[in-house]
């Protein structure tokens, strides 16, 4: 058989891999995707996309249940759940048909087949028949993402234990769950079965939960959880898991003592580990280390020719990092002007639990661990009239600025929508606003983004509304 | 408002041209097509048309001028309904494309008396108007603004050139990013050498500039630039020191070695101890005048000129002082130097005797005063006493910043080193 000869050959379809494709064939270099699942990758099939058409049906069930506060009336509301799931598996089906019109759309040719590294700029491509094809390529990606991890003892059984695969297409509504981990990924779960009436527990190890957050913020997220009725231990650890029949005794251990919580399913939510087995980096100069690949400032990897992006090529574990990351590494193979490496510190980070979180840059913290003279803002969702109006009068908007030169360092959301308003201080950070670019722009009345607003007003002592 | 007739354009490559001939007069009406004038060019007459009806209000350029740039307004036309009051406002607010900036009107109203000044002018305000914008972020003003580092210098890695936090913390640490463009851009007058060299083919081999060369060009031509320097110099007769030196190596037993550069450190730092209006720095508010002589000596590398620093050298012997130079001018040649070693200093000494120059202006090295230019010692024929002998003599030039070293001050400083130069017995008072 003839070999295929590419310019660039992107092993992974999700969304690092696709989107550096598309942009490979822009540039006008004859460009190939390798994807042994699904295009969309896990973000679009069993992640960030699923699960908030999963959240969406768990939001509108909430507000059918508190529809008197709105002067409605919605007797006995009640869920179909095997209907919340097709509904979520068909936003996901969309979509996936979507990036598959793209890449056709943009001349880029699709392998529906696994594929591993060769050395030489050779990829081998094992397709579902197993029959087996070389392509050969000047620039390799490796944007083959990551899996969930897996803890010895707390070892995912898809029946009893569940990780998110599982937890997104439940056949049946758990009457108690317990989850593994309060990152993004755990909370998220946590929000969605406890708005549809389970109880939940969330047993995080740190001594507050998504401790990526501002411990602030941490600090609202659990009141608000623990005030919905879901159950949070802290520093505490699952240190083993008993089966039952239909259920699963935790054993979980926090100031010494072991506690046995009963439920009928566990997510496990431990973070994530990159795919790095089985891609061929032994027939490479590719460099590992913790388990990631080693890339230089524009996703370069120790053998020439080939690059690593998303995922794979470590944190933050994130969608849009991936995205951003494989354009800038496709746009440096191509020789354009003014590419600039990803800056890590500005990008931001979404939860989209009820309450949602969402932040960028350097939390109070770590600002000042880094030698930051801070100045901080806050302003809270009560203060604010679109808020109120919403029904969504709890959260909180607040910002650390860099007193010596007014950079904004970071910023800091929860509460309704936050996700959608975080972009604002991306923007500024971006163009490197100070606090008077901020000051000086006009928010627009009545929005929640004019918190962002107020609370850097607030941390020059000129909040308004407060 | 009455409507500008511009000098037209008749052929791409004209600028100017000559106003031969009106052909209306003011008052005259006119219709769209009418011939109003004639125009020579360097190498033909052609005929002017109107493009608007109105009345001749008022012809700006009188027949017979020459040099008359392309898009000056020639004339006004009213409009109808309009009289001749709207005339006094037209000719300061151009409605002219922007090819016209608001220089040209000006010149041309002067032109029938100064047609020269009419050239220039149209050309030049755009370019200086697009030179001045300066493209940065906000935190990167703000950041340049409390370093105190210039914009201008800074070339930005952002977008489009922009300059952006990162390039303004590389100047500021004369790290690798922004830096090469940052300090060849003042350094370097007129066309960039690179680019000509490289379109006239010329051969060249390129010699990477290090850190110190950077900044050196730099601080350089910023001193040139910026400090109004004058020169002072004196011839200094050296036999009495040389005779000194003599007698003092040979009983050191090997103890030092004094050379003719260490009593010129010793004498500057007496000279500046004894009269410390020559030890000081310009500032805005304040002259500082030191209280310590510490004689930044320039020592040339490897690597590019640097200048070890004799702290304190009114307190110290000529040995001592020339034990101190032999270890810094040797770690200064090793590039082992700590940076207290080179920075500060309060006066600079450079001296190309050795070489045999006969004399030399050095460039002031900021924030300091003065620096002095040694020359070599030789021997000369001087009038002593009414007749000619050989001496031992060394012209030295004193580079002063004006600013707080004056002609005076500077003068009588030299009087000061000539006496201990001369007599080096008066600096063990």
């Amino acid at each position: 058989m003839t070999e295929q000869n590419f310019d660039v050959v992107v092993i992974g379809g999700g969304p690092g891999g696709y989107v550096a494709a598309i942009r490979a064939a822009q540039l006008g270099m004859k460009t190939a995707v390798v994807e042994a699942n699904h295009l969309g990758g896990i973000c679009l099939n069993w992640g960030c996309i699923p699960t908030k058409a999963l959240l969406r049906s768990a939001e509108v069930y909430h507000l059918m249940s508190h529809a008197g506060e709105y002067g409605l009336a919605c007797e006995k509301p009640s869920f179909d759940l095997k209907k919340i799931v097709e509904r979520s598996r068909g936003v996901s089906k969309q979509l996936a048909a979507g990036v598959a019109h793209l890449l056709k759309k943009n001349k880029v040719t699709v392998f529906d087949a696994y594929g591993r590294l060769q050395g030489k700029g050779k990829i081998e491509i094992e397709k579902k028949d197993k029959s087996k094809e070389t392509l050969s390529a000047k620039h390799i990606i490796l944007a083959t993402g990551a899996r969930a991890r897996v803890l010895p003892g707390l070892e995912p059984d898809g029946k009893l234990v569940w990780t998110y695969r599982e937890a997104m297409v439940p056949e049946s509504m758990p009457k108690s769950l317990l989850v593994i981990g309060s990152g993004a990924i755990g909370i998220e779960f946590a929000s969605f079965y406890r708005t549809l009436g389970a109880d939940v527990t969330v047993v995080e190890v740190m001594d507050r939960i998504m401790p990526v957050e501002d411990e602030e913020i941490s600090g609202l997220a659990k009141k608000a959880f623990e005030k919905q009725g879901m159950k949070i231990l802290t520093s505490a650890k699952v240190v083993k898991l008993e089966k039952g029949a239909d259920n699963v005794t935790c054993h979980v251990e926090s100031n010494g003592k072991v506690e046995k919580i009963t439920v009928d399913r566990v997510i496990a939510a431990v973070g994530i580990v990159a795919n790095i087995e089985d891609i061929g980096l032994a027939n490479t100069k590719v460099k590992t280390d913790k388990g990631q690949i080693v890339t230089g400032k524009y996703s370069e990897t120790d053998e020439a020719g080939v690059y690593a992006i998303g995922d794979v090529a470590g944190a933050p574990w994130l969608a849009h990092k991936a995205s951003h990351e494989g354009i800038i590494c496709i746009e440096k193979i191509a020789g354009v002007k003014d590419v600039h490496p990803l800056d890590k510190s500005g990008i931001p980070g979404c939860t989209y639990a009820h309450p949602q979180v969402a932040s960028i840059g350097l939390t109070e913290a770590k600002a000042k661990a880094a030698g930051y003279d801070v100045k901080v803002g806050r302003f809270p969702f009560m203060g604010n009239g679109k808020a109120i109006a919403l029904g969504e009068p709890e959260g909180l908007v607040k910002t650390v600025f860099d007193a010596k030169t007014g950079a904004l360092l970071g910023a800091h959301m929860i509460g309704a929508e936050v996700t959608e308003m975080i972009q604002g201080f991306a923007i500024g950070k971006t163009l490197e606003a100070t606090e008077l670019e901020f000051m000086h722009t006009v928010f627009p009345h009545p929005t929640l983004s004019e918190m962002m607003h107020e609370s850097v007003l607030s941390a020059y002592g000129k909040a308004v509304h407060f | 408002m009455p409507i500008q007739i511009l000098m037209p354009a008749l052929s791409p490559t004209m600028t100017e041209g000559t106003l031969a001939k009106w052909i209306k007069k003011e008052g005259d009406k006119i219709k769209a097509g009418e011939v109003i004038a004639e125009i020579e060019t360097d190498k033909a007459t052609m005929e002017v048309e109107a493009v608007d009806e109105g009345v001749l209000g008022k012809i700006l350029v009188a027949a017979g001028t020459a040099n008359v740039a392309v898009n000056a307004p020639i004339a006004l036309i009213l409009e109808d309904g309009e009289d001749a009051s709207a005339l006094s406002a037209a000719p300061s607010t151009p409605s002219a494309p922007p090819a016209a900036p608001q220089a040209a009107p000006q010149a041309s109203s002067q032109a029938a008396a100064a047609p020269q000044s009419v050239v220039s002018a149209p050309v030049a305000t755009p370019v200086a108007a697009s030179g001045h914008r300066v493209f940065a972020s906000p935190l990167a003003r703000r950041i340049a603004a409390q370093k105190g580092v210039d914009l201008k210098t800074i070339a930005g890695s952002g977008p489009h050139g922009r300059i952006v936090k990162a390039d303004v913390e590389a100047a500021k640490a004369g790290g690798p990013v922004a830096t090469p463009k940052a300090a060849s851009a003042p350094t370097t007058s007129g066309p960039d050498a690179k680019q000509l060299a490289d379109m006239l083919g010329m051969a060249y081999t390129e010699i990477p500039n290090n850190n110190i060369k950077k900044v050196t060009a730099r601080r350089l031509t910023e001193a040139k630039q910026t400090i109004p320097h004058f020169y002072l110099s004196v011839d200094c007769v050296l036999d009495n020191l040389l005779a000194a030196r003599a007698a003092m190596n040979e009983a050191a037993n090997g103890a030092y070695k004094l050379s003719v550069n260490d009593f010129i450190i010793k004498a500057n730092a007496m000279a500046l101890k004894a009269y410390p209006a020559a030890n000081t720095s310009w500032t805005d508010d304040a002259v500082l005048q030191y209280t310590h002589a510490d004689i930044s000596v320039a020592v040339a590398t490897p690597n590019g000129l640097i200048t070890p620093i004799i702290k304190a050298a009114e307190t110290k012997s000529i040995s001592e002082i020339s034990n101190e130079m032999k270890d810094l001018a040797k770690r200064a040649k090793d590039g082992k130097l700590k940076p207290v070693e080179f920075q500060g200093g309060t006066f600079s000494i450079s001296n190309l005797g050795m070489f045999g120059v006969k004399n030399f202006q050095a460039i002031v090295n900021p924030p300091q005063s003065c620096i002095m230019a040694v020359g070599a010692g030789e021997e000369r024929v001087v009038v002593d006493d009414g007749k000619m002998v050989v001496r031992t003599v060394m012209t030295v030039t004193l580079s002063t910043d004006h600013r707080s070293v004056d002609g005076a001050v500077g003068a009588e400083y030299l009087q000061y080193f000539k006496k201990f130069i001369e007599n080096p017995v008066l600096m063990l008072a």
